[in-house]
């Protein structure tokens, strides 16, 4: 079931992608121009999942347990170092060269596979260099 | 419909998408994290992820069975800004533990501090980075 409900529920986020027009890296690029001619729909992406998730996160706490797991897994980091700064920093950069964050990188792929191809190898790439690098520091 | 209310049901299609993976497997939706954990070294709770990740995958076919046709993706062909762009945000994603979904989507609504600050953050620079490929 665990699998089951995770397929599902990528399908939705997808479709979530898709109706918003999150999934087209030129809308997205003029949602961050702010200084040109500001496409501000977006915002309403990100207003409206905000909303939801707020009351929803809410309305689980009630819950003891997950329906298909043993414990709800919140994030208990709580702490701001330059880690985190840094790497939201080229986070921002990456996003704002192509328009294409990691969620709507993957659901684009099946509409453009060739340039999705390179942009994934590319965060694919990143992400096994670092945790190469974040695995070595930690011994 | 407009725009505006697309994005609107958009964002709550993908809230209600966040509140579901909490509320049936006590995970976070962010897909930095979830895509992360499928890489090496790969996570030994990997399924759900990559059954997560299929259907994201999937999800512009199953929407054009609805609407006839594909969802409209303008994207650079240049295959070097891809590559860079996409290792950029590899590194960052991992290095600042996040992207969108999981510090914006879930990670503001749980008022945490961290994900305020990290969401503030790639904000800004991305609207700097698109202010400066396109206005200098």
């Amino acid at each position: 079931m665990k699998n089951l409900s995770a397929l599902f529920i990528g399908l939705l986020f997808g479709l979530g992608l898709v109706v918003s027009g999150m999934i087209n890296p030129a809308k997205v690029l003029s949602f961050l121009d702010i200084f040109g001619a500001w496409d501000a729909s977006l915002a309403f992406v990100m207003g409206g999942a905000v909303v939801v998730t707020f009351f929803g996160y809410r309305w689980i706490g009630r819950a003891g347990k997950p329906w298909f797991d043993i414990k709800f897994r919140f994030p208990t980091t709580t702490y701001i170092d330059n880690k985190l700064i840094i790497g939201a920093v080229l986070f921002g950069i990456g996003w704002g060269l192509v328009g294409l964050c990691p969620g709507p990188a993957l659901a684009a792929f099946t509409v453009e596979p060739w340039a999705l191809l390179v942009f994934l190898a590319g965060i694919a790439g990143g992400m096994i260099l670092t945790n190469m690098f974040n695995t070595k520091q930690s011994l | 419909m407009h725009e505006y209310v697309l994005a609107l049901i958009g964002g709550l299609m993908i809230g209600t998408a966040a509140v579901l993976l909490m509320a049936a497997n006590g995970q976070i939706m962010g897909v930095s994290g979830i895509v992360k954990r499928l890489l090496p070294p790969v996570a030994t709770d990997w399924h759900w992820r990559a059954l997560f990740v299929l259907g994201v995958v999937l999800s512009p076919l199953i929407a054009s069975i609805f609407t006839g046709e594909l969802p409209v993706v303008t994207i650079t062909n240049n295959p070097f800004v891809l590559l860079i762009a996409g290792l950029i945000v590899g590194v960052g994603t991992v290095m600042g533990n996040g992207c969108t979904s999981g510090h914006g989507v879930c990670g503001l609504p749980r008022l945490s501090i961290r994900s305020m600050v990290a969401t503030g953050t790639f904000m800004l620079s991305a609207a700097i980075t698109v202010f400066l490929v396109r206005h200098l």
